[in-house]
């Protein structure tokens, strides 16, 4: 679903975000990236989501060589994978229901369905009772759940998350987390950048080490294709 | 405020634009009214002048003519010139009789009446043959050097709402940077980003054309009453024409399309700026 062949992230200025990367996650892996601050977590999550392009290699995600990709193109791939941040990147001026509509509104989608999808979505998270609240009135753990709600609500294959947990107490996070295993059993391919190593331990997950841009460490185990396929 | 800006940008050229229309209205009454002036030779008596009066009469190209006798001439001359104690002095009457001449409409271009007062100035009875157009055709000069400011005046105006309302269009973007991020981050094309813009550009200069609109109506409703009293002493039939439908059609699309065009650029510019690298 997501492969890196010998992908490097140079910034202007000269500094590496990651360098030499070889990756390869099956669809419907769920991956966690770990590594300290600054060791390309986020490098390599932007180059998925194409906010970045590598300056060599080539990322691929669902078939697609994203190098290739041209700029008209880049919003249709943005359709298919999702983001999740850490400090959640609501709209603080919309309501809940308006933020998790984005995805849906822009790609055009009629508005009965839109209600129907934001619904399932907020029920999903929890908090179909607040979606005509505005995120301010909302805890920091509940602006989270907004955020990956937002994330999942046009069901993209891929989700992608960059220390969705940074600011939570361990009992949210693990909410968090339990709520990506649930997107993962239906067949999302999940990559889930973190410093949480408490947490992803107990996950027992794939895990990735980044260490100053280069890939050191891969478990690579307890990985078997989830039956149900998105 | 940016409406308003707009507004007054477009209502000066378009003002000073009507300004000249109407100029040149009227001075193209002038022009209809040309006449040619035969003064005949003092020795021709008034049988045949009024000959010639009636040869000239039947030609195609002329669309009347007048007769003023001598005594009408001076009659004339000592009402207006108010040399009228000087005339007493004469023993004899010194002016000569006049024959005016008026073209017809197609013989009415300075070319071809300038062509006309030759060929009759060439006859035997007439001293001299006089077109006064001269100063008519120097005014005409002066409006159309008038008119090529106009456009060159309309052209930086234009360029000024363009940069005004991109940015305008650019402080709105600042102001909605983080909605647009999310947007893009969501996966929203560059027509969905661009659509809200246009219209805030497209409302800008339909305000700003109509405001403008406003300027120029008021203006004219201010200049009615003195053009009214000037051309009533004068004795003229002229009527400052208004702005007219085509014209308001004009200067709306004009509004539109700058403002339309220059949230066009401004969201471009950002669109550009913010591709992955």
């Amino acid at each position: 679903m997501i492969s890196f062949e010998n992908v490097s992230k140079r910034y202007p200025g000269g500094h590496e975000g990651v360098s030499g990367i070889d990756l390869h996650v099956e669809s419907g892996e769920m991956v966690f990236l770990t590594g300290h601050s600054g060791a390309g977590k986020s490098t390599m999550l932007r180059l998925v989501a194409l906010l970045e392009r590598s300056t060599r290699g080539q990322v691929r995600v669902g078939g697609r060589n994203l190098s290739r990709l041209s700029r008209r193109l880049i919003p249709y791939h943005r359709r298919e994978v999702g983001m999740i941040f850490q400090d959640h990147r609501l709209l603080h001026d919309r309501t809940i229901f308006d933020n998790v509509a984005m995805p849906l509104i822009v790609a055009g989608l009629s508005h009965g369905e839109v209600g129907r999808r934001v619904r399932a979505a907020l029920d999903k998270v929890g908090l179909l009772q607040r979606e005509r609240d505005y995120p301010v009135t909302l805890s920091g753990g509940e602006q989270q759940r907004v955020g990956i709600a937002r994330a999942v609500v046009s069901r993209p294959p891929v989700v992608l998350a960059d220390e969705p947990t940074g600011n939570l107490d361990p009992e949210l996070s693990r909410e968090i987390f339990t709520l990506f295993e649930q997107f993962n059993q239906v067949g999302v391919t999940l990559l889930i950048a973190t410093h949480d190593l408490d947490l992803v331990k107990r996950m027992n997950r794939r895990t990735l080490v980044l260490k100053q841009g280069r890939l050191v460490g891969d478990n690579h185990r307890d990985f078997s294709p989830p039956l149900a396929r998105h | 405020m940016t409406a308003g800006v707009i507004g007054i940008s477009l209502a000066l050229p378009g003002g000073l634009h009507l300004l000249l229309n109407n100029i040149q209205t009227l001075s193209g009454g002038w022009d209809a009214s040309a006449t040619i002036s035969l003064y005949m030779r003092q020795d021709s008596t008034e049988a045949q002048v009024n000959a010639v009066a009636g040869q000239l009469s039947s030609r195609r190209d002329i669309l009347n003519t007048r007769v003023i006798s001598r005594d009408q001439a001076l009659d004339e001359f000592r009402r207006l010139s108010g040399f009228a104690e000087v005339l007493e002095t004469l023993d004899d009457n010194p002016l000569p009789m006049v024959l005016v001449v008026q073209p017809t409409a197609s013989a009415s271009s300075p070319e071809a009446a300038q062509a006309l007062a030759n060929e009759l100035g060439a006859f035997p009875e007439v001293d001299f043959s006089q077109l006064d157009l001269q100063w008519l055709q120097r005014f005409q000069a002066i409006t159309a050097i008038a008119g090529r400011m106009v456009w060159v005046l309309a052209a930086l105006l234009c360029l000024a709402v363009l940069l005004i309302v991109v940015n305008t269009i650019r402080l709105e973007i600042q102001n909605r940077r983080a909605e647009i991020e999310i947007t893009q981050l969501v996966g929203a094309t560059d027509a969905f980003i661009r659509r809200p813009f246009i219209y805030i550009g497209f409302w800008y200069g339909l305000i700003g054309g109509t405001i403008g609109w406003l300027l120029i109506a008021v203006s004219l409703l201010l200049l009615e009453a003195p053009v009214a009293r000037l051309t009533g002493l004068y004795n003229s039939g002229f009527q400052l024409s208004g702005m007219g439908l085509q014209n308001t059609a004009i200067l709306l699309g004009c509004g539109v399309l700058l403002g339309i065009g220059g949230s066009w650029i401004a969201v471009g510019r950002h669109l550009s700026s913010g591709e992955p690298t």
